[in-house]
């Protein structure tokens, strides 16, 4: 039996006069990582792209890959069958026997696209309909609320008959809005609010911080994990990796204590989108919550927002820790998140950090030392890193 | 050249741990259950490790089990002994600063009913032998103590401990983790009065997935997995041949320097303690007097431990934080010493092996100096 896959589009379907560029950019974004996996044949046609395997295959691998492209709202797995009512029992039984035998109710539901098939869509229901039902003595009818659907669907070339289908991963494919730069700390949050920005179609490169010897070689190979991990729903990502040691000792040896966070947060903000921008990243993400920790306090949020000249993406911004650990787990980066490393944000954290730190003091705490020629060298030496799935 | 003072962790494999490897694998891979000669040279190889391994601990060949290291060793003797004498008896008394490999069973059995009774140390990480002993009654089925502590070197008087118990309550069973001891330290199994000696082959230039088990005669142990019936049934499973005549190997080679090892170790340590005191902003943790010279922890108080272990190993410095982790994971042994938190956050490790230098101590202490100058937090 030879299967496909049907991958119907959410969003994209309503698109209008630019709907090609979704669909083209949502076959380009399934192309690329199903390729490693052999050839696959593309095509769409009624909102739905067809995949095709056009040699053996991991199937299963290459299913569960496409369950994590973003611009499906359904994707499901099909045989291909002959435009024959003969043929389609054969194949239904053959296919979801097995379904079928532990279920008590289920329903057909046809699509004739094909005009020509001689009979109609209701005929094809309850002609398959009745075939199963001999078949399957445990089987009774329930048009409203069956435990299994049968789906068969005549097109101009073949017939196909579906098997269960499960949610897809939503929103639209990556590449659509644009790139923007995801201040990735190694964190629980930062990983998700990546996955939730990819998922508006938004092209996510990351960047990170890494204060030698204060954080470890290991925290920075936790992040470029953690990038992995994202590859499958955000594409390649491009990892660059600060060096930042040179700027946490000069802004503990001249800056208050109590502001240490806030304004390390600000100069992370500027080096942060001097990257975007020679990156063309038209805004920033992070993956703060309000009132997480000290500088995720709206009062601080307003300070590393003056520094900022584009705009600041954290889309997690409303959610609880527990709300963001289930996404974090449903994407499968929890794990490594929560492995213990120091990573620069908890280097030299004040013991009573402002919470209510207001914007005049921490510009002017700011500006008692010259920060620029220390961006200008931790810019000039970050390090690329293209993170491939 | 890296200076590695991370010998407590593990140690580099010696030259004739090395051979034996190499040899097994090429030469000698039969499996020592198989009748035919290979199987024969094989069976021989894991003999003559066993010869080795019980000469080190004074004690007849047959007392030894090789296991995969001293975790497994450690497990089979807390569930093998509470699994035959604790049935009647259920209280287990062990001191607070074990090794996870005991500690990490011991609150297992405590989750399945057994009571456990910990004995903590001073705040210079001594344990109490009255204490220990007071904590012991009819009622207890196992005691288990550390010979040398991981973390701070400091020895315990395992010996008094272990003879005392069993002076008044000979049906209980006494285990000794000897991994940081066994071949630093001279001792004798007998000397210890314990039933039970962990011991481990990567501690002491043997290579790591070997371990063994000394089991007193007449002692029951019930193995933690069942198969066919290798090490008389006590640890199925074909043996790692390679592995564990690494360990033979590297008993064999270090055995005859046991003494002289010691007293240079004495020296070194007295070396660095007297550099180290030249330091304002070094505290030694480790205490001078019953404290195993191959272990050394202070604490440079303003550098996290991390920080200062990054620092250094940017040198090609190689020492292991004292405590744990960060974000208030102290180690539990530092926590039980109840060090101030400028100390419990600072404190390093340096552990040293017969393969160490002066030059090395001279290195560790001018990278911890200029560590310091350029790491500290608050400068003085």
């Amino acid at each position: 039996m030879k299967e496909i896959f049907l991958l119907k589009e959410g969003e994209i379907a309503l698109k209008g006069l630019n709907k090609r560029n979704f669909e083209e950019a949502f076959i380009k974004n399934l192309r690329h990582r199903l390729k490693p996996l052999g050839k696959f044949e593309y095509t769409r046609a009624q909102s739905t792209v067809y995949v095709v395997p056009e040699e053996d295959v991991d199937v299963d691998e290459a299913f569960s890959r496409c369950c994590k492209v973003f611009g499906a709202a359904a994707v499901c797995r099909a045989v291909v069958c002959e435009k024959s009512m003969e043929s389609i029992a054969e194949t239904a039984v053959e296919y979801l026997g097995d379904e079928l035998s532990c279920k008590k109710t289920f329903k057909v539901e046809a699509k004739r696209s094909d005009k020509h098939f001689p009979l109609k869509s209701p005929e094809i229901c309850a002609e398959l309909g009745g075939i199963l039902l001999e078949k399957f003595t445990n089987l009774s009818v329930d048009v409203k609320n069956p435990e299994i659907t049968v789906t068969v669907e005549i097109r101009d070339t073949n017939a196909y008959v579906h098997a269960v289908r499960v949610s897809g991963a939503g929103g639209i494919p990556v590449g659509t809005s644009g790139k923007a730069m995801l201040l990735l700390s190694g964190g629980i949050d930062s990983p998700v609010a990546a996955y939730m920005m990819a998922k508006r179609g938004i092209c996510v490169e990351a960047i990170h911080f890494a204060a030698p010897p204060y954080t470890s070689e290991r925290a920075r190979l936790k992040v470029e994990r953690l990038c992995e991990k994202l590859t499958p729903y955000c594409g390649d990502i491009k990892f660059f990796c600060v060096p930042f040691t040179k700027i946490q000792e000069a802004l503990r040896d001249n800056c208050p204590e109590e502001l240490f966070t806030i304004i390390m947060r600000r100069l992370m903000m500027e080096i942060a989108q001097r990257v975007a921008a020679k990156e063309d990243c038209m805004a920033l993400i992070t993956g703060e919550s309000v009132g997480q920790v000290a500088s995720q306090t709206l009062g601080a949020m307003v300070c590393t927002d003056a520094a900022c000249r584009i705009p600041v993406f954290r889309p997690v911004i409303g959610m609880d820790k527990t709300e963001i650990i289930e996404i974090s787990r449903k994407i499968d980066t929890f794990e490594t998140s929560i492995e213990p490393y120091e990573d620069c944000c908890t280097v030299f954290t004040p013991k009573h950090p402002k919470t209510r730190p207001i914007l005049e003091e921490v510009v002017k705490a700011q500006e008692s030392f010259d920060f620029e020629p220390l961006i200008a060298e931790a810019v000039e030496n970050t390090e690329l890193k293209v993170i491939k799935l | 050249m890296a200076v590695y003072l991370d010998n407590a962790a593990t140690t580099k494999p010696c030259e004739a741990a090395v051979e034996a490897v190499i040899n097994n694998i090429t030469l000698d891979y039969g499996n020592p259950s198989s009748l035919h000669k290979l199987g024969l040279k094989a069976e021989e190889v894991i003999r003559e490790s066993r010869k080795a391994v019980a000469a080190a601990l004074v004690c007849e060949p047959d007392c030894v089990y090789f296991t995969s290291g001293a975790t497994e060793s450690n497990n089979t003797a807390l569930f093998g002994i509470a699994a035959n004498y604790g049935k009647r008896r259920k209280k287990l008394v062990i001191s607070a600063v074990e090794h996870s490999s005991v500690a990490a069973p011991a609150k297992h059995l405590e989750e399945m009913g057994y009571e456990v009774v910990r004995i903590y140390p001073n705040s210079s990480g001594e344990i109490s032998a009255d204490e220990f002993i007071a904590a012991v009654d009819e009622n207890t089925f196992m005691v288990s103590c550390m010979l040398v502590n991981n973390e701070t070197g400091a020895i315990h008087p395992v010996k008094r401990i272990f003879s005392a118990v069993k002076r008044s309550f000979p049906e209980c069973v006494t285990h000794c983790d000897a991994v940081q001891g066994f071949m630093k330290i001279p001792f004798k199994a007998a000397d210890l009065c314990a039933d039970l000696i962990t011991v481990s082959g990567h501690k002491i230039h043997a290579v790591k997935g070997a371990g063994a088990l000394f089991v007193k005669k007449g002692t029951r142990v019930a193995p933690l997995i069942y198969g066919g019936g290798q090490e008389k049934g006590f640890r199925p499973g074909t043996e790692s041949v390679p592995l564990i005549a690494a360990f033979g190997a590297a008993v064999n080679s270090m055995r005859p320097g046991i003494k002289t090892a010691y007293s240079n170790a004495e020296e070194l340590n007295g070396y660095l303690r007297k550099n180290l005191e030249k330091l304002p902003f070094v505290t030694i943790n480790s205490r001078a007097e019953n404290n195993s010279p191959y272990i050394l922890n202070f604490s440079a108080e303003g550098v996290r431990s991390e920080t200062m272990l990054h620092y250094l190993e940017s040198n090609e410095i190689y020492v292991s934080s004292g405590s744990a982790c960060s974000k208030g994971a102290k180690s539990p042994v530092i926590a039980a010493m109840k060090l101030k938190d400028s100390l419990a956050d600072s404190a390093l490790r340096a552990s040293f092996s017969r393969m160490t230098t002066y030059g090395d101590i001279d290195m560790l202490v001018k990278y911890l100096q200029s560590g310091y100058e350029s790491l500290a937090k608050v400068k003085r």
